[in-house]
C-alpha cells in the first residue's frame, strides 16, 4: 500500500524540532489517556512538568531531585550515544550498571569498618571497571565471533540481576540485618559514602560528574578526531576501513565507554541515593537511558536536557500518582510515548510516504 | 513545515492552558500509604489497601488518604515519602520491610509527620513499627493441615529465611504434629515474596514428593491454582484466595490491618499518637483473621480449629507452649512455659522434628 522513500534533503530544523514535537504530542495524547482514566488532564500535565519546578510546596526539594534522578540517566545515555553513532548497539547498560554497583560495593564492604580516604576513589574506580568488564563480553564476542552485541548485552542484564540477588542474599548480606536480604548501608560507612556535596539538597558527586561528562563528551565528539572516526564507522564501515581505522578497536572503544559510564552511574547510585545493594537495586535506568540518548539526538547537550526532562516525568509522575490517583502504569505509558513519537517523527523527517503505484 | 507549525502552535496553546489551570485539595488530615506492589495483587498489598479504604470509610471527609503503588525499596522510596510529606501528609504508612532506612531518613527531616513502618525494627520519636503475629494463624491452619493430610506429608513454600518465616514454619509444624503425630514437613525456600512462576514450580515439586496439603509464606495465588489442578489442599496467604481454588482452599490467614490503621489515624488526629512503639498483634486484636472454613473440612476438625483460634484470641492458648526442644534436641521451653517475644522476633532455629536446615 504505502512505500517509504528517503528524502534527499533532510531539514535540519525539523530534525532538531523532533524532541520538542514529541514532548508536545506526548502531553496531548497522554492528557487524553489521563482524561479517560478519570483524572483532570490539565492538572496532571501541570503536575508532571510544572509543579516540580515551580510549585512553592515542592520545588525546593524537587529541583535537586530532578538532577539526582537525571544523573544516572545522563551518564549512561552519554556512553550509549557514542556506540549508537557507530552502529554499536549496547542494550545491556542495565546489567553494566548493576555490575558497577556490585563491584564497587563489594570492594568497600570487604574493607568495612576500616576508614581511609583512599577507599572512596578506589571504590569508584573498581565500580567503573566492573561495568566495563561486563560490556567487554559482548565486545569480545562481536569482534572475535561476529556475535550480535544486542542479544549478548541484553541477555547479560538477566545474568547481572541474578548475581545481584545472589549478592543481596549471600556474599554481601548485612550480618547485622536480622537475616533480611540486602547489604550494609554504605551511607553509614563514612569512607565509602557518596555523601551530598551541597548540604540539604542530596546533590552528590555523581550529579557533578554527569555535568562534567556532558562537556567531556561534547569535546570528544565534536572537537576530537575520534568523534569523526566513530561517525564514519556508523555511516560507512567500509570508508572507515579505507581511512586506516581499525573497526574492531572502535567497537571495543564504544563498548568500553558505555560500560564504564554505566558502571560509574551504578557505583554512584549504590553509594549515594540507594545506599545499599538489594534485590530491587536496579530500577531500569539502563533501559530508560536508551530513550534519553535518542531524545537527546545522540548529542551530549541534547542528552543533558533529555535526561532532565525524563527525570522530570519521574518526579512529577510520582506527584500525580498520590495527588491525583493516577496509576503507576499510566506514567510508564506516558514515558514510552516520548520515544514512540520521536521515532515516528524521525520517520517522516527522513522519508516521504508514497502510495504504491504512484510515480 | 507549515503543517508542523500548526501542530506546534496547538501544543503550545495546550501547554499554556495547562499552566494556567490549577487544582485545590483540602482535608483536615492527610494520610499517605506506600506499597511495594500493585494493590491488585490479591495478597500483601491488597490487604494494606483494604486498611486504607477502612480509614476512608471511618473518617469520611475529615481524612484524605493517598497512596502510591510499585514503590521500589530504594532511593525512590525516600523521594516518594518526602514528596508526600511536603504535600502535607500528616501520617505515612510504609508497608514493606525494605522501606526501613528511607523511613528513618525522611522522619528525621519531617519531625512533625508521623511514620508507621510495617515489619521493621528501627523506630524514632516519630516512627513506630507494627507487625502481626501471623504465627498464631499458622497454629490454626497447621492443625487443619495435620487432620486433612492422607499422605502425612505437608509441603511448605517459604520465602526468605528470616525470623518471621521460620516462626511460621515452627508454629504450623507444632500444631500439625499435635493433630497428627505421623506428619512430616517438606520445606522449599524460593527467596522471593512474589514470583508466581517460582511459587507454582515449588508447589508442583512438593506435590510430586507426596505432599497433599500445601502451606505458603509467599504472596501470590499461584500455589492455590496449582493445588486446585492437582486435587490437593492449600491455604490462602494474606487474603482470601478461594476464588483461585474453590476446592483446594481450606481457609486463609488474612492480614487485618484495618482496625490498626483506623486506630492510629484516630490517635494522630487526637494528638495521642506516640512514636517509638512496636506493635505486635495477633488474632485477639483482629490483626490476624482466620477466613471462612471450606465445607470439605469435617465438622469435628472445624470445631477444634475454632477452639484453637478462640483460645489464642482469649490468651488461654499460646502457639509456642513447652515442652519444646530445638531441632538439635537441646531443650528450649520447659513444660507449660511459653515463648517470650524476644526469642520469637529473632527466631533462627527449627523446633525438634523438622528435617532439613534453614539456609544461611
Amino acid at each position: 500500500m504505502f512505500k517509504l522513500i528517503p528524502r534527499e534533503n533532510v531539514s535540519p530544523v525539523l530534525s532538531l524540532l523532533g524532541p520538542l514535537f514529541s514532548v508536545g504530542l506526548t502531553m496531548i495524547v497522554g492528557g487524553i489517556l489521563f482524561y479517560f482514566l478519570g483524572v483532570d488532564p490539565f492538572a496532571a500535565i501541570k503536575m508532571i512538568f510544572w509543579d516540580p519546578l515551580m510549585s512553592e510546596t515542592f520545588s525546593t526539594y524537587s529541583i535537586p531531585q530532578i538532577f539526582i534522578k537525571g544523573a544516572p540517566l545522563i551518564l549512561i545515555a552519554l556512553g550509549l550515544s557514542v556506540g549508537f553513532k557507530a552502529n554499536v548497539w549496547n542494550i545491556g547498560a542495565e546489567g553494566q550498571y548493576i555490575m558497577g554497583a556490585i563491584f564497587g560495593a563489594s570492594f568497600a564492604l570487604s574493607l568495612y569498618p576500616l576508614e581511609s580516604i583512599v577507599i572512596f576513589p578506589a571504590m569508584i574506580l573498581i565500580g567503573v571497571i566492573g561495568g566495563c568488564l561486563w560490556s567487554m563480553i559482548p565486545a569480545f564476542l562481536k569482534v572475535k565471533f561476529q556475535v550480535n552485541e544486542i542479544l549478548v548485552s541484553l541477555m547479560l542484564v538477566y545474568v547481572a540481576e541474578q548475581i545481584l540477588a545472589l549478592a543481596s542474599l549471600g556474599f554481601l548480606r548485612n550480618p547485622d540485618g536480622a537475616g533480611f536480604p540486602g547489604s550494609r548501608n554504605l551511607n553509614q560507612y563514612t569512607s565509602a559514602s557518596n555523601a551530598e556535596i551541597i548540604a540539604g539538597t542530596g546533590i552528590h558527586l555523581g550529579v557533578l560528574l554527569s555535568l562534567l561528562m556532558v562537556i567531556f563528551f561534547y569535546v570528544l565528539l565534536f572537537r576530537h578526531s575520534l568523534g569523526f572516526k566513530i561517525k564514519l564507522l556508523g555511516n560507512s564501515p567500509k570508508a572507515s576501513g579505507f581511512s586506516g581505522d581499525n573497526p574492531n578497536k572502535l567497537i571495543f572503544l564504544c563498548l568500553i565507554l558505555s560500560g564504564s559510564l554505566a558502571g560509574l552511574a551504578g557505583i554512584m547510585e549504590v553509594a549515594g541515593p540507594a545506599g545499599q545493594i538489594n534485590i530491587d537495586f536496579n530500577v531500569g535506568y539502563g533501559f530508560t537511558a536508551i530513550i534519553v540518548a535518542f531524545l537527546g539526538r545522540l548529542n551530549p547537550i541534547g542528552i543533558f536536557f533529555a535526561g532532565i526532562v525524563m527525570a522530570l516525568t519521574y518526579v512529577g509522575g510520582e506527584l500525580t500518582q498520590f495527588m491525583l490517583n493516577l496509576p503507576a502504569a499510566a506514567i510508564q505509558v506516558f514515558q514510552g510515548m516520548l520515544l514512540f513519537f520521536l521515532l515516528s517523527f524521525d520517520l517522516f523527517v527522513h522519508y516521504k510516504i508514497k502510495l504504491k503505484g504512484n510515480k | 513545515m507549515r503543517q508542523f507549525m500548526k501542530y506546534f502552535s496547538a501544543s503550545f496553546l495546550f501547554i499554556s492552558m495547562v499552566i494556567t489551570s490549577s487544582i485545590a485539595i483540602a482535608a483536615d488530615y492527610k494520610v499517605g500509604f506506600i506499597y511495594i506492589g500493585p494493590p491488585g495483587d490479591h495478597g500483601w498489598n491488597y490487604q494494606h489497601d483494604v486498611g486504607r479504604k477502612a480509614v476512608d470509610e471511618a473518617f469520611g471527609d475529615k481524612v484524605e488518604t493517598v497512596f502510591q503503588e510499585n514503590v521500589p525499596e530504594s532511593a525512590d522510596a525516600e523521594r516518594v515519602m518526602t514528596q508526600m510529606a511536603l504535600s502535607g501528609a500528616d501520617m505515612i504508612f510504609a508497608t514493606s520491610f525494605g522501606y526501613m532506612d528511607p523511613v528513618i531518613n525522611v522522619a528525621k527531616k519531617f519531625p512533625k509527620v508521623k511514620f508507621e513502618h510495617a515489619t521493621g525494627y528501627k523506630t524514632a520519636d516519630n516512627v513506630s513499627t507494627y507487625s502481626a503475629r501471623f504465627y498464631e494463624g499458622r497454629s490454626v491452619v497447621g492443625h487443619i493441615a495435620g487432620k486433612m493430610t492422607k499422605s502425612n506429608t505437608i509441603g511448605y513454600v517459604a520465602s526468605f529465611p528470616i525470623p518471621e518465616v521460620v516462626r511460621g514454619i515452627n508454629s504450623a509444624y507444632l500444631a500439625a504434629k499435635k493433630a497428627n503425630p505421623n506428619v512430616e514437613f517438606k520445606v522449599i525456600w524460593i527467596f522471593t515474596w512474589y514470583d508466581p512462576a517460582k511459587e507454582a514450580d515449588a508447589a508442583k515439586t512438593l506435590i510430586s514428593q507426596g505432599a497433599d496439603v500445601i502451606l505458603q509464606h509467599v504472596d501470590s495465588s499461584a500455589i492455590m491454582t496449582v493445588a486446585e489442578e492437582a486435587g490437593v489442599y492449600a491455604f490462602g496467604q494474606a487474603s482470601d484466595m478461594s476464588a483461585f481454588g474453590p476446592n483446594a482452599h481450606l481457609t486463609a490467614i488474612i492480614n487485618g490491618w484495618a482496625p490498626y490503621y483506623v486506630e492510629k489515624v484516630k490517635q494522630g488526629m487526637a494528638g495521642t499518637w506516640k512514636g517509638g512503639e512496636q506493635t505486635f498483634d495477633g488474632i485477639g486484636a483482629g490483626m490476624v483473621i482466620i477466613g471462612d472454613l471450606n465445607d470439605k473440612i469435617p465438622a469435628s476438625v472445624k470445631k477444634e480449629a475454632m477452639a484453637i483460634r478462640d483460645g489464642i484470641a482469649a490468651g488461654t492458648l499460646h502457639s509456642f507452649t513447652g515442652p519444646i526442644n530445638k531441632q538439635d534436641g537441646s531443650p528450649w521451653l520447659k513444660a507449660g512455659e511459653t515463648a517470650d517475644v524476644g526469642t520469637l522476633l529473632g527466631m533462627n532455629f527449627y523446633v525438634e522434628g523438622i528435617e532439613g536446615d534453614i539456609p544461611k
